[in-house]
């Protein structure tokens, strides 16, 4: 049942991209709606105000579930597509390896960059 | 088909191929009168009397039965004895063999790997008493809602239409197809069953349901609305159910009693006596 509780995940992780994706398009592109509602800032794409937000722990949890999310669903994606192409078993269990570890290291990359900017406090370099 | 009222005819553009002889399929033109109610299967039945013996297909009941007579015609897997030429609205019927298969010549599709799918399914009730499966002493209890629940997907004639329309079936030879994983699932859910866990090897293998596009022509394709994709998707949300525990594991089928103090109703005859048994005595 591995391959249930991938597509679960796969399932799942399309859900979270959903609203977090949502967020991400409320905070970046319809800033004005959100500023009329006394919400949203004055320019989000200024780097004060991205090193603002990523200063706060709730973007921090935020940008690393996205992360996961995203690199857990495409690679799943990737991997069921070249599953498709009848391939041998060897085959198909490499591509499942550097799947994985390509996931692993992105993930642990975007975290460590997430991390690091949420220690600076806001503060540019 | 002709505006000609005396005789209305529709030209059959055939996918010929001898292995032996022919290195590549090709397309043969026949002119075929039609008469009122014509199938497709009797307008190729009339070629091979009329104008060329050495066509070739499969066919068998003439009824939508047997799955025998499957092929491509104009451009959608179908049975060619439930489709009447005037149903088509064409004066063109191109008849290919089904796609997703080997051809074995002319309109003859190898279905082999159907079969082969289907075998890997373990379509049969599975009693964790081996002895009794193999033995069986009697009928097993099954209600009309327990019948009604898989019913629909033991409609299946194994014609091979569904895996013929698959889109993902027409790029991985490995995927399981909608045919094979229907039955798999008519039987998980059949209450006499107990090899869920033993299908479930396939069905939710790396090449199982979770391959399915839901894409749907499987299911606008089958001829006896068996719905492949609804099974599918059933297999699908019962794979999320045991996942979690929802809901528990039933217990298979009981076995009847043998009803005793039986008596024969008058009304009905007695059986022949076996027939092997009177040439040995």
């Amino acid at each position: 049942m591995r391959e249930s509780r991938l597509w679960f995940w796969h399932i799942l992780s399309a859900i979270v991209i959903v609203f977090l994706l949502g967020a991400h398009m409320g905070t970046m592109h319809m800033n004005t709606i959100l500023n009329s509602l006394g919400l949203g800032s004055a320019d989000p794409v200024d780097s004060v105000e991205v090193f603002r937000r990523s200063a706060s722990p709730v973007f921090l949890v935020a940008y690393i579930v996205l992360l996961g999310s995203a690199l857990f669903h495409g690679l799943y994606g990737l991997r069921s597509m070249l599953f498709e192409l009848s391939l041998s078993k060897s085959v198909e269990k490499t591509i499942g390896g550097l799947c994985a570890f390509a996931g692993f290291a992105l993930f642990g990359y975007g975290t460590y960059v997430a991390i690091v900017v949420y220690r600076m406090h806001g503060v540019q370099p | 088909m002709s505006d000609s009222k005396a005789a209305p005819t529709v030209v059959f553009e055939v996918l010929r191929f001898h292995p032996e002889k022919d290195k590549a399929p090709y397309l043969q033109q026949y002119s075929v009168p039609v008469t009122r109610g014509m199938t497709v299967l009797e307008g190729l039945t009339w070629i091979k009397e009329h104008i060329d013996s050495t066509l070739v297909w499969r066919s068998s009941c003439r009824m939508g039965i047997c799955g025998s007579c499957g092929m491509f015609i104009n451009g959608v897997p179908r049975l060619a004895c439930n489709n009447q030429i005037s149903h088509l609205h064409s004066d063109r019927i191109s008849v290919k063999p089904l796609p997703n298969f080997e051809i074995i010549r002319d309109l003859v599709p190898d279905l082999e790997s159907l079969f082969d799918r289907h075998r890997s399914v373990k379509p049969y009730l599975i009693r964790k008493d081996s002895h009794e499966q193999h033995h069986p002493v009697g009928e097993y209890f099954q209600s009309h809602q327990e019948l009604i629940n898989y019913i629909q997907f033991a409609y299946c004639i194994k014609c091979g239409l569904c895996l013929a329309a698959c889109p993902t079936a027409a790029t991985s030879d490995k995927f399981i197809g909608p045919q094979s994983l229907t039955q798999a699932w008519r039987y998980t859910i059949d209450s006499r069953d107990e090899g869920a866990g033993e299908r479930a090897e396939q069905l939710y293998s790396s090449h199982g349901v979770y391959r399915c596009h839901f894409a749907g022509t499987c299911s606008q394709v089958c001829p006896k609305g068996v719905d492949p994709a609804l099974a599918i998707q059933l297999a699908k949300k019962e794979a999320f159910v045991r996942a979690f525990g929802i809901r528990k594991q039933r217990r298979a089928a009981r076995v009847a009693p043998p009803v005793e103090n039986w008596v024969r109703n008058r009304d009905i005859p007695a059986p022949p006596t076996p027939t092997i048994e009177k040439s040995r005595a």
